[in-house]
């Protein structure tokens, strides 16, 4: 396992769109990192050039020590899962797992051994003969992964190797994954739309947004302690509420804007600023109420539990404690304090 | 900030051209060689008949021969006329080919088949197959046409100066309208059915909404096949060598056909050069036109 | 199912198109099998007698194998010649970052384009220096005018629909770009490049003009020069012709039965563009 080293890291398509944009980052060794961002942040194209299908414009991407920005895919001892996974149809499993290590001369003894071990530790011993052609989308997932492990590479890039799953079959592979990383101790980076996902799988989370990294950090800070408003609105669901400070009782002359999650927000039959009910979205547990203040046309959401249940149109009495504020820079969004 | 190719695309250009090397040779070598000196050639005198005046430079001037050539005239007169008359029929036809075969489920394989086999059929079979069916004496649909009082009783079809063109584009529009058919299907296919049916519930008629919504759509097909068949069409030999010889006289004489009696015939490799020479022009034009129209009304018609 | 006119017209129309189609094969096939004799009526549509003179003659005096050998040679080593060839350029054309790939791609789209009679006179001298007139080479290489850009052009095709994350994933494992095409590509566009070796037998075995320009007798004369070549002086011989046409059309028709499938899809790989 190495670390993954990226210095200044830039690409821009020749017509003119900027994918990524000087970037700086490392993925320790054995590290779990997830790149989440929005559609067009280019995590993907990231991801796509720490593997070498794609060549930067600028930068230098190192694997370990080694400089590999020169090197082409094949010599970067890289494993990726695509987010088709890319089983190649015409080979059984067992040929697909092999190829990689057949390709750089492994003798058939080797081969033979490794596969069993991965073919054991994800439970697909009994597909090996069977084409991709004959599998589910779950097993198909597994398949890739071992096509990954079984080369023993430097580093994994997934790409989104869960979004083409049923979502009640997400958690179970989630675990999974979870599960491989602790035993293998392998150097992750983990590419998502999805910021449950990388909540719960990172070590650390790396949001980004037009080409640029807006935070990196273990997965509660970026959620206690979000760098700027995009990144606390992009991770937490549902949303953080943001406020201009004065609306959240904030004595603050510079105007900044004020963030506080649904889960914080107190709704209570006395005490507190009125609100009225707008919407009210039942969640099984818990219900989302969307909140409109007295004399404010910013909408607030909260989550209440389900012994409250007010109905559409009720009066509410809000309080947003203080010690669950967070403060933002009104003109770049940037984080100025918190709880 | 532009440092040049990276050196993995610098290996990669360079196995591309390795890889497209051979290829390129045998291009080169085979087609772009003779290309040239068919051009080089149609700038000279070079009669093979008369060896002792050498090939002397003479600029345009086959070109100006040819332009008060009436034999060249009527040759581009016959090919344009006959481009203009049988790619029409065969795009109609072959949308109501195309058509029927879209929507038949059952049986699609028999009418592929059946359809693809005067495609496949070599134009030399498939000429003297339709020169038969017209002969005066034996062709059956010589008989037909005289049995339905159309043409007199001693009705030659090869010695009417017209009537000889008939078997040729009955011949063309035979065996290309099932290739216009096939392009035209793919085309249809790709069409999402749920258009047609958004139109039904709107009320709208099957017929409206086949010239209202699926034809526009089946434009750009439409269009790949008309330029497919009018580049062949402005080639025309095989079909009027085998059919009439170029006959009655010269009345079915395309320009293709003309070049080959000038070049093999009369062994006037210059002249006959030349006329190739705007064979190949023609085709060019016609093609640059289509593609500058094409280009038009892709990105100004976008409604 | 798209709108469209009514089912009854459109099944009429078609059984019209359909016939209209199959009816002169149908004639071709009958009139060969009729007597010299009753050749000349136009009457009946079915053959009153069965005869296989004409078939007999065209193997007999006219030694009719001699030219389906030879357009089953030059067809099928041009085919041989062309498409491994064509492959290489067509793969670096689909998937390798290269300047002035529009450039090459025109270029050869524009050799297609140039009408075969252009280049008949500067290739036969070529020939007739290299002594190839009526050999088999040198009917192999003026077919490849036309082969080369055809396979060209179908392959480019074929490989473009192909997953680009398959060879990606290649990649990453470790094969370099030949090492992709034999391993990962060529596998999965076999199809393609069975439709495109077809569709280039096809186009050889119908050529006319450069097997009329280049072979200068009847030991090397191709199916369509030979059966062109049947006109006697004062009659055609249409009974051996039809004959004949029907010998000539009988491989394509099981071309055609065995993979029409195929051949649909090389005509329509260029045409859809996703």
């Amino acid at each position: 396992m190495a670390a993954i080293t990226l210095a200044g890291l830039s690409k821009t398509y020749p017509n003119g769109h900027v994918a990524v944009r000087r970037l700086d980052l490392r993925v320790e060794d054995g590290e779990f990192l997830v790149l989440v961002g929005p559609s067009g942040c280019g995590k993907s194209t990231l991801l796509r050039l720490i593997a070498g299908l794609e060549t930067p414009t600028d930068g230098r991407i190192l694997i370990g020590d080694a400089d590999v920005t020169a090197q082409p895919p094949q010599r970067r001892d890289l494993a990726m899962v695509f987010q088709s996974y890319a089983l190649y149809p015409h080979m059984s499993v067992r040929e697909n797992l092999a190829y990689g290590l057949k390709v750089r001369r492994t003798d058939a003894a080797t081969i033979a051994r490794q596969i069993a071990s991965v073919a054991t530790a994800l439970d697909i011993e009994a597909l090996l003969d069977r084409r991709p052609a004959q599998l589910s989308g779950g097993q198909r997932q597994r398949v890739a992964l071992g096509r990954a492990i079984v080369r023993k590479a430097n580093a994994f890039l997934l790409d989104e190797p869960l979004s083409n799953l049923d979502p009640s079959l997400r958690a179970q592979a989630r675990a999974e994954l979870r599960r491989l990383h602790r035993q293998l101790g392998i150097t992750v980076v983990y590419v998502t739309h999805d910021q449950e996902e990388a909540m719960t799988l990172s070590d650390r989370i790396a949001v980004m947004r037009d080409g640029e990294l807006e935070q990196v950090a273990p997965p509660l800070d970026v959620y206690a302690r979000p760098a700027n408003t995009f990144v606390a609105r992009f991770i937490g669901a549902p949303a953080m509420n943001l406020l201009p400070a004065a609306v959240a009782g904030v004595d603050d002359p510079a105007g900044a804007v004020a963030g506080i999650r649904p889960q914080d927000v107190q709704v209570r039959t006395e005490g507190g600023q009125l609100a009225t009910v707008d919407l009210v979205e039942p969640r099984g547990p818990d219900y989302v109420l969307h909140l409109r203040l007295e004399g404010s046309s910013t909408p607030l959401l909260a989550v209440v539990s389900g012994a409250m249940a007010p109905a559409v149109g009720a009066h509410v009495f809000v309080t947003l404690p203080a010690d669950r504020l967070h403060l933002f820079d009104q003109r770049d969004g940037s984080r100025l304090s918190g709880p | 900030m532009n440092r040049g190719p990276a050196p993995i695309e610098r290996d990669e250009t360079r196995l591309a051209w390795l890889l497209v090397a051979p290829a390129l040779g045998i291009i080169l070598l085979v087609a772009l060689a003779p290309i040239a000196v068919t051009g080089w050639e149609s700038l000279h005198v070079h009669d093979l008949r008369l060896p002792w005046l050498g090939t002397p430079f003479i600029g345009a001037g086959n070109f100006v021969e040819a332009a008060g050539d009436p034999r060249f005239g009527a040759a581009l007169l016959h090919t344009v006329a006959f481009a203009l008359i049988s790619v029409p029929l065969e795009l109609v036809l072959g949308l109501a080919l195309a058509v029927m075969m879209h929507s038949v489920v059952r049986g699609r394989a028999f009418i592929r088949v059946s359809a693809l086999l005067p495609w496949a059929i070599p134009t030399v079979v498939a000429a003297l197959l339709w020169r038969f069916m017209f002969e005066a004496r034996t062709g059956i649909l010589a008989g037909w046409f005289q049995a339905l009082g159309l043409v007199g009783p001693a009705f030659d079809w090869f010695v009417h100066p017209l009537a000889a063109w008939v078997p040729i584009i009955a011949a063309d529009v035979w065996k290309t309208t099932p290739f216009v058919a096939i392009l035209l299907l793919a085309g249809l296919e790709t069409i999402d059915p749920a258009l047609g049916e958004a139109a039904q519930v709107d009320g709208a008629k099957p017929a409206r909404a086949f010239l209202t919504i699926t034809l526009p759509l089946l434009t750009p097909a439409l269009v790949v096949a008309a330029a497919f068949r009018m580049l062949d069409a402005l080639r025309l030999f095989d079909l009027a060598y085998v059919i009439t010889g170029g006959g009655p006289g010269t009345a079915t004489e395309p320009l293709s056909l003309y070049a080959f009696i000038a070049l093999m015939q009369r062994l006037r490799f210059g002249y006959g050069s030349a006329l190739s020479v705007t064979v190949f022009l023609l085709t060019f034009v016609f093609a640059l036109v289509w593609v500058r129209a094409l280009g038009r009304s892709l990105t100004g018609d976008r409604s | 199912m798209s709108a469209r006119p009514s089912a009854v017209v459109l099944g009429a129309a078609g059984a019209l198109l359909l016939a209209a189609s199959l009816f002169p094969i149908y004639w071709m096939l009958a009139a060969s099998l009729m007597p010299e004799s009753r050749l000349f009526e136009s009457g009946p549509l079915l053959p009153a007698a069965v005869t296989f003179e004409h078939y007999r003659a065209l193997f007999g005096e006219r030694d009719f194998l001699v030219p389906i050998r030879n357009s089953l040679l030059v067809s099928g080593l041009t085919t041989i010649v062309a498409v491994p060839v064509a492959a290489l350029c067509a793969y670096a054309l689909a998937r390798l970052r290269m300047r002035g790939k529009s450039v090459l791609l025109a270029f050869v789209l524009a050799v297609s384009m140039f009408p075969q009679i252009s280049i008949v006179p500067p290739l036969y001298l070529i020939l007739r220096d290299l002594r190839l007139l009526n050999t088999y080479p040198g009917l192999v290489l003026p077919y490849l005018t036309f082969s080369m850009p055809l396979a060209i052009w179908l392959l480019t095709g074929f490989f473009r629909q192909l997953p680009r994350d398959l060879e990606e994933a290649a990649m990453l494992d470790g094969a370099t770009r030949i090492r992709t095409l034999r391993d990962v590509v060529l596998p999965l566009a076999a199809p393609g490049v069975a439709s495109t070796a077809i569709l280039i037998f096809l186009y050889c075995w119908n050529e006319f003009l450069f097997a009329l320009s280049f072979t200068l007798g009847p030991e090397r004369y191709t199916v369509p020069v030979a059966i062109m070549l049947f006109r006697g002086r004062y009659q055609v011989p249409w009974g051996e012709v039809l004959a004949a046409a029907v010998i000539a059309t009988i491989p394509v028709a099981l071309l055609v039965l065995a993979c029409q499938r195929r051949i649909v899809a090389g005509l329509t790989v260029g045409a859809t563009k996703g």
